[in-house]
């Protein structure tokens, strides 16, 4: 019997000024992470309305990050101030509803940082990995 | 039980009615069963004195409807607001969701309403008749032929035995006496519930939430939610569904729901109230009021006009997500 | 339904090497929509360009996706192209597969099958993109500069200089601010009048500069290149087109016991004055608070002197209207006050004075003519103890001083120090100081030689307590570095002031929807790369109302502030950015949350009549973005919980897409 490997479907949501250059740096420096993590381009963190994280999780997802400038270098000024308090609320929600809290995270990646996006995808992959599928907020006819 | 009696209400909406003051009153009129009061826009003494209901069974928070009948009509509506009502009638005013000009509230004082499943469990089902003796309800039912006494203390509903304020903080006029501010225990069972395992509280909502039948009572009810279209009824949403076809779309619908009126509820309990499944909706909002109060200050919606809601706001120190359960884990 | 091309390139082995973009090409010609699919080795070269623009017209494609480098690179370069092709350039989505997948992911297997799906999410979302144009709104070719010290003047001069015209607004009746009031200046020592007065005079001069003195802001609406300003003109009950600023009426004027705030009270000034002699424009004002004809009627003897027929009693404030392209706040700032601060018996002793009456006090045209001494007596005095950090870097405070450092302070009590020896080699000066700070061109210098050529006795250490006795101030300081506490009998103490912005700044600040910080100072658009600009499009700053600064440094961002402006009156039209927010009026409940959470002041709300299924009519707040002042930040989505908020070019059915196309 032949079991197939989990590989846990990331969805990272990046801010274009910051952590979506931070993930190109990555790139430029070819700084390996999973091919698990998909990233959506949004122009600010504050863009990601929690309906996108639900329906990403709803569709099969097992994590979903959020990245955006740190705290006081967000190109609209202050975009990721309202990011801060929205995820700190949603994800206790969440948590609250007994879903894992690994399952999502919000993490600041500035246009420099391409190492810390890096590493940042790699430890999220792996603890979702370590999670499991996602089965309490899945959509089973969603399912693949 | 109430302190206040019908006929003083009566009298009131009846003299301003005649004095000019208002054209139409907002007020509680009896449904198919005594307890199942239903809101009521009367327009003469007439009606007043003929349908007009005031008992322990007056939930009803009649700011939302502000915003439907304040467009309508050219002259003033008279409102009765019960100490929390007055929370949601100034949040919706913050919101700009209805004509101040156009409402003449009067504040009533509340003794707590009385919750008829809790009337139900005493007395069981088959009830014909309720009617207030002191501080005893007395129930007649088709099943027995003596009425049984409950006391209304024991039957109180949920949002009124941790009733958070008996004070108004919106009026035209007062009848009665103000009330206070209490330090209620509201928070407990939310606390009781974070101490779970995740497992634990996954295992307590999937069963609470596969009930619901995506009724949308509670939303219909719900003062905050008073959006012209809302989003699951909005086919570009991405969100929009009819029916609670599986546990995912109870879920999505629940804590949308509860995000959408997070740093806006006043949590006046009337989703809890009126859902059918009896599913203890409140605990969602009273998460996300305590999570606010915890992360970022107390924080009471609607306890004035104008204050600005936790989420369109920031500081430079908020804490992060990431924070939210290490501090929790410690606290623990 | 879109007619959409997919073009996989390889960037040469950049992509093709871990990706196998035939593949890529193949898998996406199935995707709803595709009616093209291909590969290339350099799909940004010409030729690559070019094939896509053959598509467009062969396939007759609605949108573009291209399978490439990041879109940070060459989105510009495909929205060219397909605007080439005659395609909207913003029917174009780039899936980017080389940063974030060739360049990061190993195996030939991993790789194409992310890129697969990366490029499907962007087939899903060019599926819903809407062709998107910029709005184009029109400019005033004309500035207003509100303040009129060294920060408006150098900005309005600029600004004039590239031939637009300029508006200023001063509170006061005189341009020239806080460096009028300034004996010399550091590090040079040359005199604040002497390089002044000849720029306010050049003002007055310039035909591009029009000035309003004893005048605010009123009220502002519009937005960037289209401001539309009240501007109320106070009442001076002298007509400026006729006063030639003789000066016949100040020394006729027999109400003479007015205190003169231009020598912050040291002096007094009659009912009627001239501010100071190179005043611009030199005018007389009337003080309606001291006049004796204005308060009862009974004197008139100004208007009687007044050869010119200048003087008028009964002139009214006037409402001035004007449309502006670009507004730029140079409101400036004012020591804090210290009345609050009693250990240093600042409303106890005449003595005690800030550094801003010390330069009074040193001034050839302040109350003492330029001599140095005690205000209490007019004696020479013998000691000097100068205080820093009064109400600066003050923690926990709030209620008394700042938080922050006032940053002019350490220099000018150096040059203050500096000067007192110089002129009088009698006086002994202490200066006591938390630190000193002397970052700037030959500030370092300048400090050093005030310590070692002049003799100030420099002591780290706060000065404790000051008290009057007799003719002498007690002073108890602390000296830290000697550890010993030090007791000096001074017969004048000078203490360095915090700064805090202008009174008018935060009023004017909600006026023009520009945000601030705590401390009231402008915030700037982004603190490193838009230092002069504020977030609200249109809005400049300039000088002190951002933050503390010396005059070099006001001087520099005056000038900066300035040729921001020119860019923009520059442009006959301005071009915005299409992907903004706009706000569905059927589904806006007017709950003002986006406003809220707007950083530039873009959501405004109107009152809206809609006709009800039922035939009536009903009237609603709903919100309106203005597209001129939109960033696109995509916050107010968020906020908005009917949705009825969404962002062209990231729209939620998008994104939503995206999601689907990725988790499918």
């Amino acid at each position: 019997m032949q079991i197939k490997e989990y590989k846990p479907l990331i969805v990272a949501f990046c801010c274009n000024w910051c952590s979506y250059a931070g993930a190109d740096l990555a790139g430029n420096n070819r700084l390996n992470y999973p091919a698990e993590v998909k990233i959506i381009r949004v122009p600010c963190s504050c863009r990601v309305n929690p309906m996108f994280i639900l329906r990403a999780f709803q569709r099969g997802a097992d994590g979903v990050i959020i990245c955006g400038c740190h705290p006081g270098d967000c190109h609209y000024t202050s975009g990721n101030y309202y990011t801060r308090r929205r995820m700190a609320l949603l994800f206790s929600m969440l948590d609250f509803l007994g879903i894992e809290r690994e399952r999502t995270r919000v993490e600041w990646v500035s246009a420099a940082e391409g190492a810390k996006f890096a590493t940042t995808m790699n430890d999220f992959v792996e603890k979702v990995a370590s999670l499991g599928e996602n089965k309490r907020l899945e959509d089973l006819r969603c399912k693949r | 039980m109430q302190k206040i009696t019908l006929e003083s209400l009566v009298e009131k909406a009846v003299s301003l009615l005649e004095n000019g003051t208002v054209t139409s009153v907002l007020g509680w009129k009896k449904g198919e069963f005594d307890y199942d009061i239903t809101p009521a826009v009367f327009e003469s003494a007439d009606e007043l004195k003929k349908d007009f209901v005031w008992n322990d069974f007056c939930g009803a928070n009649f700011s939302k409807y502000l915003v439907s009948k304040t467009c309508k009509s050219e002259g003033k509506i008279l409102v009765f607001l019960k100490p929390c009502d007055t929370y949601s009638f100034n949040q919706l005013l913050t919101e700009h969701r209805f004509d101040r000009e156009k409402v003449y509230a009067v504040g009533i004082p509340c003794e707590g309403m009385a919750d008829i499943n809790k009337v139900k469990e005493v007395v069981g089902d088959g009830i014909s008749k309720i009617e207030s003796n002191g501080d005893d309800l007395v129930v007649t039912t088709i099943y027995e032929d003596a009425p049984v006494k409950v006391t209304c203390k024991d039957v109180l509903a949920e949002r009124c035995v941790n009733c958070k304020s008996k004070r108004h903080v919106a009026y035209d006029e007062l009848l009665g006496e103000e009330g206070e501010v209490i330090a209620s225990e509201r928070f407990d069972e939310v606390e009781r519930l974070e101490k779970m395992t995740p497992e634990e509280r996954f295992a307590f909502w999937q069963n609470e939430l596969s009930k619901c039948i995506r009724c949308n009572a509670c939303r219909d009810v719900c003062p905050a939610c008073t959006c012209e279209k809302c989003v699951f009824d909005n086919p570009n949403s991405g969100v929009e569904n009819k029916a609670a076809s599986n546990s995912f779309e109870e879920k999505m619908f629940h804590i949308i729901r509860a995000f959408h009126v997070a740093g806006r509820c006043t949590d006046c309990g009337e989703c809890s109230r009126v859902c059918p499944q009896n599913i203890p909706l409140h605990l969602l909002n009273r998460k996300f009021i305590k999570d606010i109060n915890e992360f970022y200050g107390e924080y009471q919606a609607g306890a004035e006009v104008g204050l600005r809601a936790p989420l369109v706001d920031y500081t430079l120190e908020d804490l992060e997500p990431g924070e939210v359960f290490d501090r929790r884990d410690n606290n623990a | 339904m879109q007619r959409i091309g997919v073009f996989v390139c390889w960037c040469g082995s950049n992509i093709a090497a871990t990706v196998d973009v035939q593949a890529v090409a193949q898998a996406l010609k199935n995707e709803p929509g595709v009616v093209f699919s291909t590969d290339y080795q350099y799909m940004c070269s010409q030729a690559g360009q070019d094939m896509i623009k053959e598509a467009v017209a062969e396939h007759n494609l609605t949108g573009i996706v291209v399978c490439s480098c990041s879109p940070r690179m060459h989105e510009a370069t495909f929205r060219k192209t397909a605007a080439a092709a005659g395609l909207n350039p913003y029917m174009v989505e780039i899936a980017n597969i080389r940063e974030q997948c060739s360049w990061v992911h190993k195996d030939i297997p991993t790789g194409t099958e992310k890129a697969i799906i990366l490029g499907k999410a962007a087939v899903a979302k060019v599926n819903l993109n809407t062709p998107l144009t910029p709005g184009e709104s029109p400019v005033t070719k004309r500035a207003l500069v509100i303040g009129g010290g060294i920060a408006g003047i150098q900005t309005a001069l600029d600004i004039a200089d590239a031939g637009f015209p300029v508006d200023i607004v001063e509170t006061k009746p005189t341009i020239g601010g806080k460096m009028a009031q300034l004996d010399k200046t550091f590090p040079t020592l040359d005199c604040a009048a002497c390089i002044l007065t000849p720029k306010m005079v050049d003002v007055a001069q310039n035909d591009k500069i029009r000035i309003f003195s004893y005048s605010e802001v009123e009220e502002v609406s519009g937005f960037v290149g289209n401001f539309d300003v009240k501007i109320k003109k106070r009442a001076r009950y002298v007509k400026e087109d006729l006063c030639t600023g003789c000066g016949a009426c100040v020394e006729k004027c027999p109400m003479k016991k007015v205190p003169n705030e231009f020598n912050l009270g040291m002096d007094n000034r009659p009912a009627i004055y001239i501010p100071f002699a190179q005043a611009v424009p030199k005018v007389a004002t009337i003080d309606p608070n001291a006049c004796n004809m204005l308060k009862n009627g009974k004197c008139g003897l100004c208007a009687r002197v007044c050869t010119a027929g200048a003087i008028d009693y009964t002139q009214k404030d006037e409402i001035i209207e004007e449309k502006y392209g670009a507004i730029v706040v140079a409101t400036g700032f004012n020591p804090i006050s210290m009345d609050k601060f009693d250990e240093f018996a600042y409303s106890q002793s005449k003595d005690v004075i800030t550094s801003l009456e010390f330069e009074r006090l040193t001034n050839a045209a302040g109350p003492t003519a330029g001599k140095l001494v005690r205000p209490s007596d007019g004696e020479h005095p013998h000691t000097i103890v100068f205080v820093q950090c009064v109400g600066s870097r003050c923690e926990n405070c709030a209620e008394k001083g700042k938080e922050y450092c006032s940053k002019i302070c350490c220099m000018y009590t150096a040059k203050h120090a500096m000067l007192v020896r110089d002129k009088y080699p009698d006086i002994e000066t202490y200066v006591f100081y938390i630190d000193v700070r002397t970052p700037g061109k030959n500030f370092d210098e300048f400090y050093r030689r005030a310590v070692e050529e002049y003799g100030v006795k420099y002591v780290k250490g706060m000065v404790g307590k000051v008290s009057p006795e007799g003719k002498k101030l007690k002073v108890q300081a602390s000296d830290l570095l000697n550890n010993k506490q030090l007791n000096i009998d001074a017969d004048l103490v000078v203490l360095a002031a915090a700064i805090e912005p202008d009174k008018s700044a935060r009023p004017l600040a909600t006026m023009l929807t520009a945000s601030m910080d705590t401390n009231d100072f402008f915030t700037e658009a982004h603190p490193k790369l838009r230092p002069v600009e504020s977030p609200t499009a249109g809005v400049f700053l300039s000088g002190a109302c951002q933050g503390p600064k010396d005059i070099p440094e006001t001087v520099s961002q005056a000038g900066a502030a300035a040729s921001k402006v020119i860019g923009l009156l520059a442009k006959d039209k301005l071009t915005g950015n299409p992907c903004i927010a706009s706000s569905d009026e059927n589904m806006c409940n007017g709950c003002s949350s986006c406003e809220r959470v707007c950083p530039y002041g873009a959501i405004t709300y109107v009152d809206k009549e809609f006709r009800m299924p039922d035939r009536t009519t009903k009237v609603r707040r709903v919100a309106q973005v203005n597209p001129a002042v939109c960033q696109g930040c995509g916050a107010c989505t968020v906020a908005c919980p009917s949705g009825a908020m969404d962002l062209r070019g990231f729209a939620s059915n998008q994104i939503i897409a995206e999601v689907d196309a990725i988790c499918k």
